[in-house]
């Protein structure tokens, strides 16, 4: 609830925990996660690979199989728990209030159908629409999204289009019946690095004039700033530290923030500090069966002391807004 | 499409004459011939006179190489020669027995695709539940029995001690039964194993969670997405076995006393009845290449990345 608009948001997760199950007893994958995003609003998820942020995706989406499950938490969707929906229950929002983009457009659309029949489809599903209707509403949804001649292109078969052609497809279909929410898993990945910025752009625009708010997961720091109004940092299952972008950017707090923001090339960088060598984190994510005691991130922070090894650190305001974790802030 | 169609027909050509070649050349090698098969007979010692005569009105005297070229001659005009045996031409032969392969080739074909998709379909989804492990063990065992042992046990149970079905013979369709079946299981086994393997591979890929993110029931995710992706993989597997269908009737024909090109050939083979085994053979070898020339273009139809390239 915003007490200044008396609204609520559109996507409300706390306290939310996914495990693996295994034959040696679950393994905790995501752990007490938790930020909302307001309506119409772009939100960023980042992180290194494996740190959950594409399970807390699905765990949105509802489409968390076995042996992946949530163990605890809330989802609120709209104002309704999502946490513990029946599949149909969550048949019935998925594609209409909240839909999704995955990173591989290469392969994420089915290769024996024309791409404005898998359009269409939104339709049928969704608004009851007949065949013949919702052929004609997918070539809108194309020109929609800047395919060009778009008539033709309906008719076209995945392979026939590069990747950036089905990533607009993809964006087409998951917009198509104008969803409250747009979760979008590393969307621009597969891409070069041109029609990133362009996908990007589009997606914002698009998303922008009808009001969908976005949940943006990314590795990439730079484009979810570019992007997104509030960033949330996440390493190994939990959130590090939240705040606006452009205050999580300029001044970040938590030293796995710091050392993302570092290890981002910059243009110019060289020029100004002489020969430096670009920034890395030491070390990798560790894996979810052994991820460390105390502050997950201690093995590679340079400011770890006892009390990381040991105690969990909670979450405490920061300057400039948002949440940072760690024992050495302030 | 009809380009393609010309142009596999014309590729046949040079396998069907490689076919007759090393079938000819075969017969010709092995230790045998049709007048020694005579003797061995029971007739006993021949008149050197009239084996002589015999061995020069069949052609037999002539070097392997003249008797190949002319065979190969008549080949293209479709005359398979005539038969030593009932010295009838070997297509009439052929035309009065090729109706009933087929028939048993298609029924048993029929309940292969029949049984074994669904059932593979089924496993699939729903992997390592109790019929998923029941059909796949019955699929390897389908797929391990040798043909005439089940037709035997078949015969045995519902012929012998049933009395429901007829044990052998030709006649209606309680006659295509038991030899159907016999024939059927193994490539319904396969069909079944396949199809599960197919089904799995696609239920896990990127478009089927597109599909299931766009908010449709599992059903139609089923029978929408996955299922005509799984079958493009299957229909290489149903074009083999609906092939060498044909060649693995010959025991089964045998043992249903079915009067198929089984029987035909077989007896050929015992009297060295070159004509009769070679256009036996053929029509055999042409069987699979036109069912594989009809999967190639079922293909064209279903999958649009193969109608582009």
């Amino acid at each position: 609830m915003n007490p200044a608009t008396g609204d609520t948001a559109v996507l409300e997760i706390s306290e939310l925990d996914i495990a693996l199950a295994g034959d040696k007893g679950p393994t905790q994958l995501v752990d007490r996660v938790g930020f909302s995003i307001p309506r119409g609003q772009a939100f960023g998820l980042v992180g290194e690979s494996g740190c959950g942020k594409s399970i807390t995706a699905l765990a949105v989406m509802g489409l968390l199989r076995a042996p992946l499950m949530r163990s605890s938490g809330q989802i609120m969707l709209d104002g309704r728990n999502i946490a513990g929906a029946s599949e149909a229950e969550m048949r019935k929002l998925r594609g209409r209030h909240v839909s999704m983009i995955f990173q591989e457009p290469m392969t994420a659309l089915n290769p024996l159908q024309p791409i404005g029949r898998q359009i269409a489809e939104m339709f049928v599903l969704h608004e009851g629409a007949t065949w013949k209707e919702a052929d004609a509403r997918a070539i809108e949804a194309l020109r929609h999204v800047r395919v060009p001649a778009p008539e033709r292109r309906a008719r076209d078969y995945p392979h026939q289009l590069s990747g950036g052609m089905r990533q607009r497809v993809m964006i087409a279909i998951a917009l198509a019946c104008r969803p409250k929410l747009l979760v979008a898993d590393e969307p621009t990945t597969a891409l070069d690095v041109t029609v990133q910025a362009e996908i990007v752009e589009l997606m914002a625009t698009v998303c922008a004039a009808q009001g969908t708010a976005i949940l943006m997961i990314s590795h990439d720091l730079g484009l979810v700033a570019r992007m997104c109004t509030e960033i949330a940092v996440m390493y190994a299952g939990r959130i590090v530290e939240q705040g606006t972008a452009g205050d999580l950017l300029r001044a970040p707090r938590h030293p796995y923030t710091q050392g993302l923001i570092g290890a981002v090339p910059r243009l110019g960088a060289r020029a100004a500090g002489g020969r430096r060598k670009l920034a890395e984190i030491e070390g990798v994510v560790p894996a979810p069966a052994s991820f460390p005691g105390g502050c997950r991130f201690h093995p590679r922070c340079s400011r770890a002391t006892g009390v990381c090894h040991t105690d969990v650190p909670l979450a405490k305001p920061r300057p400039g807004g948002g949440v940072v974790c760690c024992h050495h802030d302030g | 499409m009809l380009r393609l169609i010309l142009k596999r027909v014309v590729n046949m050509v040079p396998t069907i004459a490689g076919v007759a070649l090393v079938v000819f050349v075969l017969f010709s090698v092995i230790p045998g011939s049709f007048i020694s098969s005579l003797m061995d007979d029971g007739r006993g010692g021949m008149d050197p006179a009239v084996v002589e005569r015999m061995r020069r009105e069949l052609g037999l005297d002539d070097p392997v190489a003249v008797r190949i070229v002319r065979y190969l001659g008549q080949l293209v005009v479709g005359d398979l020669g005539t038969s030593f045996r009932t010295r009838e031409p070997v297509t009439r032969l052929i035309g009065q027995r090729l109706g009933a392969s087929l028939e048993l080739t298609f029924a048993a074909m029929g309940f292969a695709m029949l049984v074994g998709i669904p059932l593979g379909f089924y496993a699939a989804l729903r992997p390592g539940s109790l019929i998923d492990t029941a059909a796949m063990i019955a699929a390897v065992s389908g797929l391990s029995l040798p043909k005439f042992w089940l037709g035997l046990m078949l015969m045995y149970l519902f012929a012998e001690y049933l009395h429901w079905l007829p044990s052998f013979g030709y006649g209606g369709w309680e006659h295509l039964i038991l030899p159907a079946l016999a024939l059927g299981v193994s490539p319904m086994a396969l069909l079944a194993r396949t199809t599960r393997a197919s089904v799995l591979e696609v239920i896990n890929a990127d478009f089927v969670r597109t599909a299931r993110s766009k908010g449709m029931s599992e059903t139609r995710v089923v029978t929408w997405h996955v299922a005509r992706n799984a079958l493009l993989l299957v229909l290489t597997t149903v074009g083999l076995q609906f092939g060498a269908l044909m060649g693995q009737a010959v025991v089964v024909e045998k043992l249903f006393s079915w009067p198929g090109l089984g029987g035909l050939l077989v007896d050929s083979v015992v009297q060295r009845d070159i004509p009769a085994v070679q256009g036996g053979i053929l029509v055999i070898v042409l069987f699979f290449l036109v069912i594989n020339m009809l999967v190639d273009i079922a293909y064209v139809v279903i999958d649009p990345r193969i109608r582009a390239g």
